[in-house]
């Protein structure tokens, strides 16, 4: 059981919060070709170590917010706001 | 290699069991194989064995950084079905299944494949509505299934909560019966054993940390933890671990890794003859023949790689199994373990050539790998050997991401076994 | 000493209170404090149970959480609770107690025979055999003998609970050294809670203390459940843990070394000391460390007869040797217990000393082969081990974050495991399980050499103790056995819960009702009042109100059959409503849906598909632009939490645009008025506004009062009726259901419920999704492909919709099937291609009384392009003919709509 820093409301238990997939994806242009779009929707790093990853605090105030998280230990790394770039 | 029987056994008694072969060698690595095959489980000794005994390519080696069978092959619930909504699944799970059914002659090896059958709760008028289409898509595509109700559900299977005032009340089930339990860790010493004894080589903890590559590209070995071990061929079959793998021989898989929970309880004298579970509730169980009831339910809801698992997770499934048995609540949890698996975006495998020439993929079996051991290990040695898929798995390629020709049994299997 | 109660002593025991318990349907008396294991041996009971596979007679052997042989069945009033530790049970007034895995008797166990046949019953020798003809022939048998204990057949009275608790520090441990770390931090200024599994712990200020509580596991970032007295599951988060667990004994293997009896030394010291309780008359200590001295030498201290103590090793301390002598103890260094002898207990053992053997008598005999830290929670915090020469045994290593490891100095022992020279059969390391040196032997020789492949071929470690006495020893065997350095293996991974714990205790916070909570409608006492059936499908909510003996099917007909009639009333409350608004709110939500928002004129309303990035139709619904910046969502009412998380998805990492999204769906009730005479129903509730067609139009939306209360009326239909929905905040539900009755009974008007709506739904051809598309189906595949053409932009799934798979011709398309004979075919059933193979699927039907026959939908193969098609439909053996049809069965004009 996890604990997790929102950014709005500090040191929360895993369960107030959900997964929302690998973080920094981009979303490619309607007119990007086939390989583009498959990457977008299905490739990722699924790394054994640091993850960037998105998360929502769902069951509070309801930000979305990324964290670096290392998906052997799951010790948390980082956590910082979306929109900005890995640190 | 000594053959298995009741009289075997017998001789050994009077001779004080000092007859019984070694099961398989432990052979230093060679400096190089036909084929290599990442991952000691039930797929990769399976694939090693098929490929030895039809295809026959030479010098065939499975390593494992680990002890052989010590992954998911043997962390699962055991659980062998085929109750599968598309054809593509339908074939290729049940021929597996059929595999099975035979696989201890097969083998020499009693892998106890127990057809007790499966039942799958449900719980609303429109879930029963849902069973049907899965039941009559399962027997047009030829395997056996049925819908019972309530009342044959609580006959078959008495210690279910029977109370039509549950918080999931009982409107029947579908079952399929030849679906069942096999013993997880015979699977991987009984495909061992007959892999060995056809000359395959079984290097466990060897670790492999990188891939070798040619000019123009194609794969000529492997680097491990016991130095370089070349191959022409390699394939990988690492499970929870694919994209480990993958990463080394630089590509990315369309798969993300999770912890699947698995719990067995102290043991109990017989109680439960078939398996239970419910999409709705997401907790499934049977018992095992020493006496244990075995649970599981859905993923960790995050990606890990710690073999261990989410409290969370442990409190939602146990409770799970309450609502499905009232009476299981005042039996005590023995031991919680978890392993990794990694899932595609429809739940369905990645049988296919990699990006990489030489290097082939048996992975993305996600929480349901261990009952298409068989047919799997099967697909994938023909794979290799003639560089081509199998038949039965030319759907499970890699193409399907590209055209979204996705083959999505989530919805058909509700929680994975 | 009274039968085998000692006069002194015994800390944790009142003399002056009997207890009368029952076991195996004799009555005994123990004492308050004791346990039952304590109070059986107080009675010189020592035959408790049968061993797993072998049936072989078993005593106590330990004193706490390690025992594994005395595991009973305790009858508690109706409920039965199996292989619970005779060592981990407070002795209660009328306990009963009884014997598992024998039968007939304990004393007489058929199954004994198994023993006999020993050598036939080797490690796995199941993978070996039973497979001709077939498993199936000797499952039953192996099944039936199989299991320890019975579940219960009653409902498990126990009523759970669950808490939560924060600290700065806890100490898992009550022994010297947790106390002192407790202590210490509580000085500091920190919030400490120490638990141990014991009780009688001292007070400490500033610290909380739970006693007689099992800590279970150890999971990420210092959380740790707690089960206290089996009842209670804490859930504990804290800063730092410190895992002062001390040390557990552990036994040597010898040739019989099972026979009741034979007990760890270490708890005879307990029985000694804390219960006052002697083990036997005479007895052997056979150690290779100093602190089973000890154990022995308190013993005799409090008056037990100790014979003699066998140590391996060839010397002592001078201390500890003259004070054993002192008590007329015999000592035999360089020695070792061969062999124990007796039938159903110990009566002698066989001493291997450097001049030869010897036999002597004894019944009991105390063992210690050395300690192992009680490093479980440890690896399941994730911690390493390193094994240690001097003691032999696995010390943590290495750190864990916010886990600290304060454990005992390790015992130095003599590396002693196995006594060679008896019968290796019956050299039990593994004793609940049966699994003996000749196990590991074999197992050795198969090359079954790494301890996970060991644990699983033998069973060792399997059992209900979870290999608490067995895994190092049994590890330290197969070293020994393959000539492997023991520091190369290590005990095989330790998975929790630390003890045995009930399903219902884990489960606590989620029994009954908790584990979903049903969500009820703001009106559903009017529900109730009106005598509805409910259907739990998310919500509770109104199947059909069933009159005069009426089954749900014949309700639902009636009242649909009112609505296209007359008119009927929904309660429509679960639909989403959430309200997006901010000046970039149109051209948001230009992106979200599949149709152009933001062409939308304020006060009306459109019906529009959301779908995902692989292009599957996520949910249908409509939405009204309520003013220029400001929409009004209504998804479908199992869509709507979901809805809320994409938009907030979407804006916060994807598009950050000027838009705020809110939820209001459980803020306001629904009411439904569909029907021919909708209108004049809500006429005579005083609205503020023109009802008419011309001034409120189908699809459009108008707020206001009505009945004096303020609303927001949506002009929309589900049933293909003239049909207004009616939001009213949730609190005037009731009142706006009584106020809309009261208005319709001149009309007719009856409440109706999703089962009738499906008969509407399913007549007009209007989908539900998830029932009538599955992870499949695209917006053509519904009739949507021109909606797509027309629109420039992009919008979520947009790119997925021209790959491959989504231009196929052979895709499943939704249509509209009518059964041949009139009758109602069955939801679920398959449509048959000339193949054999499914070409698609019924996924909704009814019977129209309307029409006076079956209407259905189906996703079929191209069935769009076989409108007119007869084809042949199958269930479950049956057979249909039906037409490929259009969706829509009932008023294909709409008429109906714009009256």
């Amino acid at each position: 059981m996890m604990r997790i820093a929102c950014p709005n409301c500090g040191l929360r238990d895993e369960r107030e919060f959900a997964y929302g997939g690998e973080a920094h994806i981009d979303r490619p242009e309607l007119d990007c070709d086939d390989q583009a779009w498959e990457e977008y929707l299905f490739l990722r790093a699924n790394p054994k170590g640091e993850h960037a990853e998105r998360w929502v605090h769902v069951h509070g105030c309801g930000v979305w917010f990324n964290l670096i998280r290392h998906t052997e230990t799951h010790e948390v790394v980082a956590v910082y706001v979306m929109g900005v770039a890995r640190p | 290699m000594s053959r298995y029987s009741a009289f075997a056994l017998l001789r050994n008694w009077l001779g004080g069991n000092t007859d019984w072969d070694p099961v398989w060698r432990s052979p230093e690595p060679a400096s190089s194989y036909d084929v290599i095959i990442i991952g000691a489980g039930g797929h990769g000794l399976a694939t090693a064995y098929h490929l030895a005994k039809h295809y026959r390519p030479g010098r065939i080696a499975v390593i494992d950084k680990g002890w052989l069978g010590g992954g998911n092959t043997g962390r699962n619930t055991t659980i062998v079905r085929s109750d599968y909504f598309y054809k593509e699944s339908a074939d290729f799970y049940d021929h597996s299944l059929r595999l099975y059914a035979s696989l201890s002659q097969e083998l020499n090896f009693n892998i106890m494949y127990s057809a007790r059958g499966i039942l799958n709760l449900a719980h609303s008028r429109h879930e029963v509505d849902f069973q049907r289409r899965i039941v009559n898509a399962m027997q047009l595509n030829g395997i056996d299934a049925e819908l019972l109700g309530r009342e044959e559900v609580l006959k078959f299977c008495p210690v279910l909560n029977g109370d039509p005032n549950a918080r999931f009340p009982i409107y029947g089930a579908m079952r399929q019966k030849r679906g069942g339990t096999v013993r997880h860790d015979a699977v991987a010493w009984g495909y061992a054993r007959a892999a060995d004894a056809l000359g395959v080589d079984i290097l466990q903890n060897t670790e492999v940390t990188g891939f070798r590559r040619d000019i123009s590209g194609g794969v000529q070995g492997v680097e491990t933890s016991k130095g370089f071990i070349g191959a022409t061929k390699v394939g990988i079959a690492t499970a929870g671990h694919s994209s480990v793998v993958a990463q080394m021989a630089g590509f990315r898989l369309p798969v993300a890794s999770y912890g699947l929970q698995a719990f067995v309880s102290e043991p109990v004298k017989p109680v439960l003859h078939t398996v239970i579970g419910s999409a709705v509730i997401g907790s499934y169980c049977s018992q095992s023949d020493k006496g244990g009831i075995v649970c599981g339910g859905g993923i960790d809801p995050y990606p890990s790689f710690a073999q261990r698992g989410s409290a969370a997770t442990m409190e939602k499934v146990l409770a799970g199994i309450v609502q499905l048995v009232p009476t299981f609540s005042s039996l005590r949890l023995l031991r919680q373990w978890a392993g990794i698996v990694d899932y595609t975006a429809d739940s369905s495998p990645i049988i296919d050539r990699s990006p990489v020439p030489g290097i082939y993929l048996n992975v993305g079996w996600g929480g349901g790998g261990f009952k298409a051991i068989p047919a799997g290990g099967e697909a994938f040695a023909h794979l290799i050997a003639k560089d081509e898929p199998h038949p039965l798995t030319t759907a499970f390629g890699l193409q399907r991401f590209r055209d979204g020709a996705l083959i999505d049994e989530a919805a058909a299997a509700g929680i994975e076994h | 000493m009274t039968g085998y109660r000692l006069s002194h002593g015994g800390g944790r025991i009142d003399r002056g209170q009997s207890i009368d318990f029952s076991f195996n349907g004799k009555r005994y008396a123990g004492l308050a404090g004791d346990t039952l294991a304590s109070a059986l041996l107080a009675n010189g009971v020592q035959l408790v149970g049968r061993s797993f596979k072998l049936h072989r007679p078993r005593g106590i052997m330990g004193v706490g959480c390690e025992e594994t042989n005395a595991l009973v069945q305790l009858e508690h009033g109706l409920s039965s609770i199996p292989n619970v530790q005779a060592t981990m049970i407070a002795l209660e007034e009328g306990l009963v107690a009884q014997s598992i895995n024998a039968w007939p008797s304990l004393t007489w166990d058929i199954a004994g025979v198994n023993d006999r046949l020993r050598g036939l019953f080797s490690a796995g020798f199941y993978y070996k055999t039973f497979m001709w003809p077939d498993w199936h022939w000797f499952e039953w048998l192996i099944r039936r003998a199989a299991g320890l204990g019975k579940v219960p057949v009653v409902p498990d009275p126990q009523r759970y609970e669950a808490r939560h608790v924060e600290c700065d520090l806890l100490v898992i441990g009550g022994g010297r050294r947790g106390l002192a770390a407790a202590a210490q931090a509580a000085r500091d200024g920190k919030s400490v809670l120490l638990v141990d599994l014991d009780q009688g712990l001292p007070s400490l200020e500033g610290v909380r203390t739970f006693e007689k509580t099992a800590a279970l596991g150890v999971w990420d970032h210092g959380f740790v459940l707690a089960a206290s007295e089996g009842r209670v599951l804490h859930r504990i988060r804290a800063e730092q843990i410190i895992l002062a667990t001390g040390k557990q004994e552990r036994g040597i293997a010898f040739a019989n070394n099972d026979l009741p009896g034979i007990m760890l030394a270490g708890a005879i010291g307990r029985y000694v000391a804390d219960y006052a309780v002697a083990p036997g008359r005479s007895g052997i200590f056979f150690v290779n460390n100093d602190l089973g001295w000890r154990s022995a030498i308190e013993a005799a201290q409090c008056g037990v007869g100790v014979r003699a103590i066998v140590d391996a090793r060839p010397q002592v301390l001078p201390e500890l040797a003259d004070r054993a002598r002192a008590h007329g103890i015999d000592l035999f260094f360089s020695s070792l217990v061969r062999s124990a002898h007796g039938r159903g207990r110990v009566t002698g053992v066989t001493i291997e000393k450097p001049d030869g053997l010897s036999r002597l008598a004894c019944d009991f005999v105390g063992v210690s082969g050395g300690w192992n830290p009680a490093s479980q929670l440890w690896t399941m915090a994730g911690g390493q081990t390193k094994f240690n020469e001097r003691s032999q045994s696995f010390q943590p290593d290495g750190l864990v974050a916010n886990v600290e490891w304060a454990g005992p100095e390790p015992i130095e022992a003599e590396p002693i495991w196995t006594v060679h020279g008896g019968d290796e059969k019956t050299m039990f390391v593994d004793f609940q399980t049966d699994v003996t040196v000749a196990d590991i032997k074999l197992a050795a020789r198969e090359n079954y050499r790494s301890v996970e492949h060991l644990k699983r071929y033998t069973v060792l470690g399997m059992g209900v103790d979870q290999g608490k006495l067995s895994s190092v020893p049994g590890a330290m065997i197969l070293a020994e056995t393959i000539g492997a350095e023991p520091g190369t293996l290590s005990a095989s991974k330790v998975r929790p819960p630390f003890v045995p714990t009930a399903f219902g205790l884990i489960g606590a916070d989620l029994r009954g009702e908790r584990f979903r909570p049903r969500r009820y409608l703001p009106a559903h006492e009017w529900h109730v009042r009106e005598g509805a059936v409910f259907e739990d499908i998310g919500w509770e909510r109104p199947a059909a109100y069933p009159v005069g003996g009426e089954d749900i099917q014949a309700a639902a007909e009636r009242e649909a059959a009112a609505v296209r009639s007359g008119v009927g009333l929904l309660d429509g409350s679960p639909l989403g409503k959430i309200l997006v608004a901010g000046p970039e709110a149109a051209a948001f939500l230009d992106r979200v849906y599949v149709g152009t928002p933001s062409t939308l004129k304020p006060g009306r309303i459109r019906y529009g598909l959301v779908l995902n990035e692989n292009g599957t139709i996520l949910d249908d619904g409509v939405y009204a632009r309520l003013q220029d910046g400001s929409f009004l969502l209504s998804p479908s009412s199992a869509f709507a939490d979901r809805m809320v998380r994409l938009l907030e998805d979407l804006l916060q990492c994807e598009w950050p645009m000027d838009v705020v999204v809110q939820d209001v769906t459980e803020q306001y009730a629904v009411w439904t008025v569909a029907g021919p005479n909708a209108r004049n129903v809500l006429e005579a509730l005083q609205p503020s506004f023109d009802l008419s067609s011309e001034r409120f139009p189908h699809l459009s939306v108008r707020e206001g009062q009505l009945d004096g209360s303020e609303v927001r009326i949506q002009r929309v239909s589900f049933s293909g009726e003239l049909s207004y929905e009616i939001q009213v905040p949730a609190g005037q539900a009731v009142q706006m259901g009584d106020a809309l009755m009261a208005a319709g009974k001149p009309y007719g008007l009856v409440p109706y419920g999703i089962e009738a709506l499906e008969i509407l739904r399913i007549e007009k051809g209007y989908i539900h999704v998830g029932t009538d598309t599955d992870s499949e189906t695209q917006p053509g595949d519904i009739g949507f492909g021109g909606a797509i053409a027309k629109k420039q932009s992009d919008f979520l799934g947009r790119r997925a919709l021209t790959r491959r798979s989504s231009l196929s011709p052979y895709r499943k398309q939704l249509v509209g099937l009518t059964s041949l004979c009139g009758g109602i075919l069955p939801v679920g059933g398959h449509v048959r291609a000339p193949s054999g193979q499914s070409g698609g699927f019924v996924t909704s039907s009814q019977f129209s009384p309307v029409l006076g026959r079956g209407v259905a939908l189906g996703l079929v193969e191209q069935g769009q392009r076989r409108l007119g098609e007869i084809v042949e439909i199958v269930s479950l053996g049956r057979s249909w003919q039906a037409r490929i049809s259009e969706t829509v069965a009932y008023d294909r004009e709409g008429g109906r709509l714009d009256i």
